[in-house]
């Protein structure tokens, strides 16, 4: 039986090799395709540097403008935007309203990271569970995420606000409560794609634990749509906080957040629009920020795109 | 010879489809009464059509897919209901190397963390500098370079990932190891140092191995005994050259003879498989394969043809003894 396929030495000859090549094809789009995902790029890239001035300014801008965001200007009520020494003006106590946005950012921007970290914590976890185990266990779950799901964030938020005290912490909670359940889904259906892959056999087969296949050989294979998820996460929790604070369920003033400060604004809608725009406005550039860079990295993150 | 892994009555059935539930739920009968014996220190190649329950037979015998029915004993030790916990020390002993070299592979670590995966596991004792030492002295076995510790799989050619495969499934010294079609995805040039390759380790630590395989050609090469299997059952076991010089098993017949020939000065007339393989959630009564067999009788249909002994280790699952058979080599 000597054919002449075993006569070669050993030592590839051929290192591009069959798989290169198919890779190779895989990994060459279309150029209009790159052209929209430069585009999308520029986006997130604007999202990117939005959130960061924001982050910058909440925490650093306090100690760098003349104003504190509690002092009283008894005699600068209701002074409009750029009109004086208050740049975007003040409120009806005469408060800065550049310092109180950006106190208020403070906390807007810090129960949107942690409810994100909460509830990613809370999603993947459960995700990971159904879908590495799947089976009656995998659905049980997966079934009790679709129940919480078909309420409406806004009314679970709502509900669950109404029965306790709202503070800082427990909004925090609460928001994270009503936002893990698409971490959840997107988790499980990774997981459970990625434990029939080979080499999840291959770590079964070296007597790998549950815990090391799911976070050393899984979990790591699905980050990309763990991070884009976790930064729309932050959008959401924003927005959440804004509404329920808006309807006066949430953060209580005096502490400001750019949701209560939107509620208090209500009533001067007509004689100091500015109250209302400016919170309104800087909800929407973190939130539309947050979604830009979830979609570029979406983009960027795509498995296929990517170079080590 | 003693045997280090002995299987026994092993079947495997996946039920599909039906209903919520499990009404009207059918049963895919992968391994279908499986019984062989792999001897120490031999390679045993399994060939059949695709579908035919190989890669089910590796997996079940490792305890990767737990069986419906019969018995795994590995060194002497029954091992088919051990937990995964008591499984544990045996994984040291066992392992598998797989058909395609890319899934097998975790695209998210290094070839250094993949082949360190197994020490991780077991050695939990040694420190970081040994662990690294043995992970590099692995790679030179299976004839990579230092530097390509620190590479990604797709940055890695077919051939050099099957070796990366082969690193992490050696680096415990395991005396028995599954090879599911480990040269199939691979270049027809670089098949052949991957074989070569096997064999030479295979010398160097002693191993045992399971080879799964389509290709008669490599199989013929490498193989101590075959095992030929058709829809879940084995229908002949025999010798390499006593398989290939004289068949017992009509279905051997036509599998080899639908095979490329080696050498062509060698002639030989083909004995064609007709149609497809049937369905093996409902195989045929009495031997499976009398769908498509020119030697069919009536009484084929009646019983399941046990193996029997039709010569010195040489088993085949036909009734009728009185038919010759077409060998595929002079
Ligand atoms: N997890 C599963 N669920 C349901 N059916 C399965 C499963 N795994 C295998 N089967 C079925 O069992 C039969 C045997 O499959 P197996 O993969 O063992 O065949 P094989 O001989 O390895 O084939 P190939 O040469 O294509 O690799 C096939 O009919 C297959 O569809
Ligand atoms: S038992 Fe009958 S059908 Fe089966 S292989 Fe032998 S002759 Fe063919
Ligand atoms: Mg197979």
């Amino acid at each position: 039986m000597s054919s002449s396929i075993f006569d070669s030495s050993p030592g590839d000859s051929n290192p591009g090799g069959d798989f290169a090549a198919r890779e190779a094809a895989i990994a060459l789009p279309p150029r209009n395709t790159a052209l929209r995902r430069f585009c999308r790029h520029r986006l997130a890239m604007a999202g990117a540097i939005i959130i960061a001035i924001l982050v910058l300014g909440s925490y650093l801008g306090p100690y760098l403008i003349p104003y504190d965001d509690t002092f009283i200007d008894i005699m600068q009520r209701f002074a409009p935007p750029f009109s004086g020494a208050h740049i975007l003006g003040t409120d009806e106590l005469g408060r800065d309203m550049l310092a109180r946005l950006m106190m208020g950012g403070r906390i807007s921007l810090a129960v949107g990271f942690t409810a994100m970290v909460i509830s990613m914590g809370i999603g993947i976890l459960v995700g990971a569970i159904a879908g590495y185990y799947g089976g009656i266990v995998g659905a049980a779950l997966m079934r009790f995420v679709d129940a919480v799901l078909c309420f409406p964030s806004i009314f679970l938020l709502l509900a669950l606000a109404a029965l306790i005290e709202p503070g800082v912490a427990s909004i925090t909670l609460l928001i994270a409560a009503t936002a893990w359940m698409d971490v959840a889904r997107i988790v499980e259906g990774q997981i459970r794609g990625l434990r029939e892959r080979d080499f999840a056999v291959a770590a079964e087969a070296l007597g790998a634990s549950d815990l090391r296949i799911v976070f050393r050989e899984l979990v790591p294979n699905a980050v990309a749509p763990i991070v884009v998820a976790a930064t729309l996460n932050v959008a959401k929790a924003i927005l959440l906080e804004s509404y329920v604070s808006y309807l006066g369920y949430g953060i209580q003033p005096p502490t400001p957040s750019w949701g209560n400060m939107l509620n208090n604004a209500q009533i001067y809608l007509t004689s100091a629009p500015w109250l209302a725009i400016l919170p309104g406005l800087f909800i929407t550039l973190a939130v539309t920020s947050f979604n830009f860079l979830g979609d570029g990295l979406r983009d960027a993150l795509d498995p296929r795109m990517e170079n080590h | 010879m003693t045997a280090l892994v002995e299987i026994d009555s092993l079947q495997k059935h996946f039920p599909v489809g039906g209903g919520l539930f499990g009404r009207g739920k059918k049963q895919v009968r992968a391994l279908d009464g499986v019984s062989l014996s792999i001897e120490k220190g031999e390679i045993l190649s399994v060939v059949g059509e695709s579908g035919s329950g190989k890669t089910t037979l590796g997996r079940t015998v490792l305890r990767l897919t737990d069986p419906t029915a019969g018995a795994i004993r590995f060194e002497g030790q029954d091992i088919t209901s051990l937990s995964r916990r008591a499984l544990r020390p045996f994984r040291q002993r066992m392992q598998l190397v797989f058909q395609d070299p890319f899934a097998s592979l975790n695209p998210r670590q290094t070839v250094e963390q993949i082949v360190a995966t197994p020490l991780a596991i077991h050695a939990g004792g040694s420190s970081a500098t040994e662990k690294r030492e043995r992970v590099a002295d692995m790679l030179r076995l299976v004839g990579l370079q230092p530097h390509h510790a620190d590479r990604y799989p797709h940055e890695l050619s077919g051939g050099q990932r099957q070796r990366v495969g082969i690193a992490r499934a050696l680096i415990l010294n395991p005396s028995f190891l599954v090879a599911d079609e480990p040269v199939s995805a691979l270049d027809v040039s670089i098949q052949a140092q991957v074989v070569n390759l096997l064999l030479e380790l295979k010398e160097k630590l002693g191993l045992t191995i399971l080879f799964i395989a389509h290709d008669l050609a490599v199989v013929g090469h490498i193989s101590d005994r075959i095992a030929v299997m058709y829809l879940g059952r084995v229908v002949e076991v025999a010798e390499t050259g006593t398989l290939f010089r004289s068949p017992r098993h009509p279905y051997t017949e036509a599998l080899f003879s639908a095979a490329p020939i080696p050498d062509p000065t060698v002639r030989r007339s083909r004995v064609l498989l007709q149609g497809d393989i049937p369905s093996p959630i409902d195989p045929p009564s009495g031997c499976a394969f009398r769908t498509r067999c020119r030697h069919a009788l009536p009484e084929c249909a009646t019983v399941v043809p046990p193996l029997r002994q039709v010569g010195p280790g040489h088993l085949s699952a036909c009734i009728r003894d009185d038919i010759a058979l077409q060998a595929s080599i002079a």
